[in-house]
C-alpha cells in the first residue's frame, strides 16, 4: 500500500512546553489507525500539527496525496464549537468544501447537491435548513462527518467523534467509518480504547512520545510500558474485545 | 402630522434620516459579523480607544474622525496582536487598549488651549447635526462593507463559524481576520456621529439581538438587523426630535424599547403554546 502521510522526528512546544517529542508515524492508504493517550497527552496536538494548524519546532510531515490538493477530511472536537452560531445545516456541510479563495462563487449548483447527497447517505437530509444549535449532539457530529467528506478526502482525521452520542449512534459511527476505510485512510483520537480497539487496525500511542502499535490487539501491559496510562472502559451492549497479553 | 412634513423639507432633517439608513446598513452587517462571533467586547476595546483619536486630532487641529480612525484601526490590529503574539489574555489586552485609549483623549483634549467644541456629540452622538462630508464617508464605508461581505460571504460565514476548520480548508483566515478587524472599527467610526462613543455598542448589538429572536441564519441576520437598526435610528430621531431629548439616546432607548416588547412577544407565545399542549 502506497505512503499517504509520513511523519518524523516532530517536535511540538505549547506555551513553551514540549507536548509532542521526536514522533515518527506512517499512514498509508486503506490504514484505520486509532490514536490513544491520556488527556493533555498530545493528541490533539499532534493532529493539529498534521492539520497545519500547530507549527512544529522540528520534523517533517510529508502527504503523498494523489490530487493535487490537500485532501484531509476533518472532523473537530465537538466542543470546541459555538452552537449558538446563526448558520443552517447545509451551510456547515457546504463549508467543507477545499478550494482556492479565487473558486468562491456566489451560487454553488454541484456544491449544494453534493452537501445535500452526502446528509442523504446519513440519513439526515430533511435536517439540511435547521440551525445547527438544534441538533442533537448525534446529529451534530453526523453534520461534521458531512462537513469532513465534503471534499472527498484521501485522509480522514477524527477527534474524539464519539462524544456527546449515544450508544446507537456510536455503533452506527464505527460502522460508517468502517465503510468509508474501503475509500479512504482514518485516522481516529479516541479516549475511549475499549470501543475504538474492535475497529481500528493499528494503534498510536501518545503520550509525549509516541508509540506505534501495529495491531488491534493492544495490552494494559502495553501500554503501561507505553508509559500511556489508560483506563479501558467497555459499554455493557457492545462485544467485548479480548485483549491478548504478549509473552514477552 | 404638518410638522413632520415640514421636518422633511430641513437639510439638516434630510441629513439625519440619510444618516439613520446608513447606520442600518453599515451595523446591521458589521454587528451581525461580531454578535456571531463573539467580538462585542473586542469593539467595545476599539471604540473608547478611537477616543484618544479624537483627542489628538483637536489638540493638531486635523478632522477628529481622521485621528479616531487611525486609533480604532492601530487599537484593533493592536488587540489582535496582543493577544495573539504576546501572550496577554484576550479580554486583559481590551481593556488595555480600552482606557489607553480613553486617557489619551483626556490628555490631548486638556491640553488643547481653549473650548474644545463639539465634544459632546463625539461621545453621545447628535445624528442631526451630521454633515454632508460625514455622510459621503459613511456612504463609501457602506457601500465598501457592502461589497466586501457579498464578494466573500461564504469564507467570512465559514470563518466565523470555525475559523480553525476554515484554515484546513485553505481559506487565507488571517488576512479576512484582519481585513474584517478593520472594516468593524472603521464602521464604528463613522457611527460615532450618530449615537456616540459611548452608545454606539448598543447599535451594533441590540438589533442583532432583536434579529435572532426570528432567525438563526447569519444572513437574515443582517437583513433583519439592518432593517431593525434603521428603524430604532429613524424612530429615536422622531422621539428625541419631539421630546426634546438627546438623539444618540433616544436611539438606543427606542431600540431597547422594541427588544423587550418582542422579546416578550415572544415568549408569551411560548408559553400559550406549551399551555394548549
Amino acid at each position: 500500500m502506497s505512503l499517504i502521510l509520513e511523519i518524523k522526528n516532530l517536535n511540538i512546544s505549547y506555551d513553551g512546553t514540549r507536548v509532542v517529542e521526536n514522533a515518527s508515524l506512517n499512514v498509508s492508504e486503506g490504514d484505520f489507525l486509532g490514536v490513544i493517550g491520556p488527556n493533555g497527552g498530545g493528541k490533539t496536538t499532534l493532529l493539529k500539527a498534521i492539520l497545519g494548524l500547530v507549527k512544529p519546532d522540528s520534523g517533517t510531515i510529508r502527504f503523498h496525496f494523489k490530487k493535487e490538493d490537500k485532501a484531509i477530511g476533518y472532523l473537530p472536537q465537538i466542543n470546541q464549537i459555538d452552537h449558538k452560531f446563526p448558520i443552517t445545516v447545509i451551510d456547515v456541510v457546504r463549508s467543507g468544501k477545499t478550494r482556492k479563495i479565487k473558486k468562491f462563487s456566489l451560487k454553488g449548483g454541484p456544491e449544494i447537491e453534493k452537501a445535500i447527497a452526502l446528509l442523504g447517505e446519513m440519513g439526515i437530509q430533511k435536517l439540511k435548513d435547521k440551525a445547527i444549535g438544534e441538533l442533537s449532539g448525534g446529529q451534530m457530529q453526523r453534520v461534521f462527518l458531512c462537513r469532513a467528506l465534503m471534499s472527498d478526502p484521501e485522509l480522514l482525521i477524527l477527534d474524539e467523534p464519539d462524544t456527546f452520542v449515544d450508544n446507537n449512534f456510536e455503533n452506527e459511527l464505527y460502522g460508517k467509518l468502517r465503510e468509508l476505510n474501503k475509500r479512504m485512510a482514518i485516522m481516529l483520537v479516541s479516549h475511549d480504547i475499549g470501543t475504538i480497539a474492535q475497529y481500528v487496525k493499528t494503534i498510536a500511542c501518545v503520550n509525549l512520545h509516541l508509540h506505534y502499535h501495529p495491531s488491534n490487539k493492544i495490552s494494559t501491559e502495553q501500554l503501561a510500558s507505553y508509559n500511556c496510562p489508560l483506563q479501558i472502559i467497555t459499554h455493557g451492549q457492545i462485544p467485548h474485545t479480548v485483549l491478548k497479553t504478549h509473552e514477552d | 402630522m404638518n410638522g413632520l412634513i415640514e421636518l422633511f423639507q430641513y437639510n439638516f432633517f434630510l441629513n439625519a434620516v440619510a444618516a439613520a439608513l446608513l447606520a442600518g446598513i453599515s451595523c446591521g452587517i458589521a454587528g451581525t459579523y461580531i454578535v456571531s462571533r463573539r467580538k462585542v467586547f473586542i469593539s467595545g476595546g476599539i471604540t473608547h480607544a478611537s477616543f484618544g483619536g479624537i483627542g489628538l486630532a483637536y489638540f493638531l487641529g486635523l478632522p477628529p474622525l481622521l485621528g479616531a480612525a487611525f486609533f480604532a484601526v492601530f487599537a484593533a490590529f493592536g488587540i489582535q496582536f496582543l493577544s495573539h503574539k504576546a501572550e496577554i489574555r484576550e479580554d486583559s489586552s481590551i481593556a488595555i487598549w480600552w482606557s489607553l485609549g480613553m486617557a489619551l483623549g483626556i490628555i490631548f483634549i486638556y491640553m488643547t488651549p481653549g473650548y474644545v467644541p463639539n465634544l459632546m456629540s463625539y461621545l453621545f452622538g447628535s445624528i442631526l447635526t451630521v454633515s454632508a462630508p460625514e455622510l459621503w464617508l459613511m456612504l463609501a464605508l457602506t457601500i465598501v462593507l457592502a461589497g466586501f461581505f457579498i464578494l466573500f460571504f461564504r469564507p467570512i460565514l465559514y470563518i466565523s463559524f470555525d475559523e480553525n476548520f476554515a484554515r484546513t480548508t485553505g481559506i487565507p483566515v488571517n488576512l479576512f481576520n484582519y481585513l474584517l478587524l478593520a472594516l468593524v472599527a472603521l464602521t464604528i467610526v463613522l457611527n460615532i456621529r450618530v449615537v456616540g462613543i459611548i452608545l454606539i455598542l448598543s447599535l451594533l448589538t441590540i438589533p442583532q439581538a432583536t434579529a435572532n429572536l426570528f432567525t438563526r441564519s447569519f444572513k437574515k441576520m443582517i437583513f433583519m438587523s439592518t432593517a431593525i437598526a434603521f428603524l430604532g435610528a429613524f424612530s429615536g430621531l422622531m422621539f428625541s426630535y419631539f421630546a426634546d431629548i438627546p438623539s444618540g439616546a433616544a436611539i438606543i432607548f427606542t431600540l431597547v424599547i422594541v427588544f423587550g416588547i418582542v422579546k416578550l412577544l415572544k415568549t408569551f407565545c411560548k408559553w400559550q403554546k406549551t399551555r394548549k399542549n
